[in-house]
């Protein structure tokens, strides 16, 4: 599929003209090396990136490591010293004054860090500013920001000046003042990042909410691992000004491309991180229709199991253990009769961390979709040794 | 002891008279002429409008707006001051003083403003505009009062023309101040949404900027006040005229009576634009709100403030 936003061979240099420094970047030279030669600051080095549409591309670093001024790259509010940007094809790094205004009007909108709310303007009218850049008519504006306004749950507030809300509340007027103008990007930089971690937490979830519902593509940035993990489809990793990982969540903690990211992903509790279907093993389920409790007990003594589970035309239809398949055979009943439906079962997406407690019961944990089709299942010690992982691999580490 | 005047003298004084005399005023006489006519306009209605009107209606009218902008004590004050100046014998003159300074203080905004925004948009215009304004401050007023006279002639215009001249760097200065005083982020949001510059303008900067640009106009005001009696020494009338006439003839009751009214006068003036320039009063009820409350028996009194959310 074609990417919404294309960044390639991206470079920013601050402080006039850039030639020389990106010739000295890639001859190989460093920040601090450039730092010296010219007196100018690299912002960003030979970053590319494809965002697809409708995902949460989180870009994470610290700061100076780039990723603000990657993100108004995007928009147009930093052009880039070198490469191209591609939004539905129009390059942001090289077109017209008006190209770039109506690609903020119409295509990508920004919710800021410290909320940016115009403090002459109500609620309402601050909702309604990108709408009113746009020239339509008062009516149909008012009527649009008061959606938003109710999107974000401020539906109330819209005669409120901003320094009459909390910072949460400020945000959430950001974010309808984003989403009035319905653009198709919108970028979010840092947006969480002033608030309270209590507040941040809800604000996360409201986000992922909207955005089952909205499925806008939404490029955010922040410093914290967590949150990037928490909302991202995919992840980007900055440091020094270059994309250091890009990947899923679980590509990220599970394989991290280099040290730094390993020593940012270290603390990470793994259980939020990984869902099920990334330790999971093939279901090797019978079928009732066919099968009866001999191959059953067959079955579990090839694979060395103690119990499996069975379907009934494509759904799962519960497990049988082998002492049962065993007292069936010998009563001579059939395979359904053996059945237990008091056994664990998950989707596959489920985190780890909601496994813990199924985790505890004697039998494997079948992971269903939502057609109730078995994709595989998850056995109890598999959940334990994932999250262990990361603890030998230290150890291995520190015997290395 | 040596000095350089020993080897050169440089006859300045002579390079400005030819400047001025053979140069400036024959060929731009008609230009400078053709440049009081809106000046005229603007103070003939102004002026037959303040005469007009009569004196208990203008007295009522005035202390009500103080009254809405600026509050009570404001409001009592200038009742009394204009009662004082009417037995005094002064209220023609005081009109006349008002238009005046009136006329020059909207010449003031109308060329002060555009340039106080251009100076904010670009360095290089106000590199150049600094200076400028930096001798319009300092420059004694009695220095350019003779050029004035020859290119413009004597009377009540050229008197504002000067007292313009005079008033006219706080206002640029201040509207530069504020618009690039204006949040970098709010720029940067504006932006963002894909506003022009002059959205950006009319829609971000001038309004955050406003306070600021109304102390310009406060100082602006106060400056044109503080010239009317200079302006009187090239033709201009009113409260000026009065005090000097007064010190011509030695006669310091009337003198002091000129300047007291011009004293009340700049005392009503500067509160009302100062209260103007207030944050309370830019987001205060809008003016249908405030002539419905005018008619409500009591000041209707905001509800106490929306209660913070935590």
């Amino acid at each position: 599929m074609k990417p919404k936003i294309y960044g390639n061979g991206l470079y920013k240099i601050f402080g006039g003209d850039a030639t020389t420094a990106i010739d000295l970047l890639k001859a190989g030279q460093s920040k601090d090396e450039i730092y010296a030669a010219t007196g100018q600051t690299v912002g960003v080095r030979d970053v590319s990136f494809k965002v697809a549409e409708g995902e949460i591309f989180v870009v994470m670093g610290l700061s100076g490591s780039g990723k603000s001024t990657l993100v108004r790259m995007i928009n147009g509010l930093i052009k880039p010293s070198a490469g191209e940007i591609l939004i539905d094809d129009v390059n942001v790094a090289d077109c017209s004054d008006e190209q770039l205004r109506n690609v903020r009007r119409n295509k990508v909108a920004m919710v800021f860090q410290h909320f940016a709310l115009f403090p002459h303007k109500t609620v309402a009218e601050n909702a309604a500013f990108g709408l009113k850049i746009r020239g339509m008519k008062a009516s149909e504006r008012r009527e649009r920001a008061q959606a938003a306004l109710e999107q974000v749950g401020l539906g109330a507030r819209g005669d409120s000046y901003p320094d009459e809300l909390s910072g949460g509340m400020q945000q959430r007027v950001g974010l309808a003042r984003g989403l009035a103008s319905e653009p198709e990007i919108l970028l979010m930089d840092e947006p969480f990042g002033a608030l309270d971690p209590l507040i941040r937490n809800d604000m996360q979830q409201e986000l992922l909410e909207l955005q089952r519902t909205l499925k806008k593509t939404i490029v955010f940035i922040t410093h914290d691992l967590n949150e990037a993990l928490a909302l991202g489809t995919t992840i980007a990793i900055m440091r020094d000004g270059v994309i250091a990982q890009t990947g899923t969540a679980e590509e990220i903690v599970g394989s991290p491309a280099d040290d730094y990211v390993a020593a940012f992903t270290r603390d990470i509790d793994r259980s939020q991180v990984f869902a099920a279907a990334s330790i999971a093993r093939p279901a090797t389920p019978l079928d009732l229709a066919t099968d009866n409790a001999e191959v059953a007990m067959t079955r579990m003594e090839e694979l060395g199991i103690d119990a499996v589970h069975v379907v009934d035309d494509g759904k799962l239809a519960g497990i049988v253990s082998y002492r049962a398949a065993s007292a069936a055979h010998r009563d001579g009943l059939d395979l359904k009769d053996a059945l237990t439906d008091d056994f664990p079962t998950a989707s596959p997406e489920s985190l780890l961390n909601d496994l813990y407690p199924l985790a505890g019961t004697e039998y494997p944990i079948a992971l269903t979709d939502e057609k109730g089709q078995l994709t595989g299942i998850v056995h109890p010690q598999d959940v334990f040794q994932q999250l262990a992982n990361e603890e030998e691999e230290e150890e291995e580490k520190e015997k290395a | 002891m040596i000095s350089p005047s020993d080897f050169l003298s440089l006859p300045f004084d002579d390079w400005v008279n030819i400047f001025v005399r053979d140069w400036l005023v024959p060929n731009f006489r008609p230009v400078f002429r053709a440049m009081q006519w809106p000046v005229t306009q603007v103070l003939n209605g102004l002026s037959t409008f303040f005469n007009a009107t009569p004196m208990l209606i203008f007295t009522a009218v005035l202390s009500l707006i103080a009254w809405r902008t600026s509050g009570r004590g404001v409001a009592i004050f200038s009742l009394i001051a204009l009662i004082f100046i009417d037995l005094i014998g002064l209220w023609p003159e005081t009109m006349t003083t008002l238009a005046m300074v009136i006329t020059a203080v909207f010449f003031c905004v109308v060329i002060g403003i555009p340039f106080g925004v251009m100076a904010a948009r670009s360095d290089i215009f106000r590199t150049i505009l600094r200076p400028i304004l930096d001798v319009m401050q300092t420059i004694p007023s009695f220095v350019y009062l003779v050029p004035i006279v020859m290119l413009f002639g004597v009377g009540v215009v050229p008197g504002i023309i000067a007292t313009i001249i005079f008033a006219l760097p706080p206002i640029i200065r201040l509207t530069d101040l504020g618009i690039r005083n204006v949040r970098e982020d709010l720029i940067e949001a504006a932006t963002a949404f894909g506003a022009t510059p002059w959205q950006m303008l009319v829609e971000v900067q001038f309004p955050l900027a406003m306070r600021t640009v109304m102390a310009g106009l406060n100082q602006t005001l106060m400056l044109a006040l503080s010239m009317v009696v200079i302006a009187a020494m090239i033709g201009a009338g009113g409260l000026g005229l009065t005090v000097f006439t007064g010190l011509g003839r030695l006669d310091v009751g009337n003198a002091t009576a000129g300047g007291v009214g011009i004293v009340l006068l700049a005392i009503i003036l500067d509160r009302i634009s100062q209260s103007l320039g207030e944050a309370r009063a830019m987001r205060g009820p809008s003016l249908l709100a405030t002539i419905r409350s005018l008619f409500s028996l009591r000041a209707n009194k905001p509800p106490a403030e929306v209660e913070r959310a935590g």
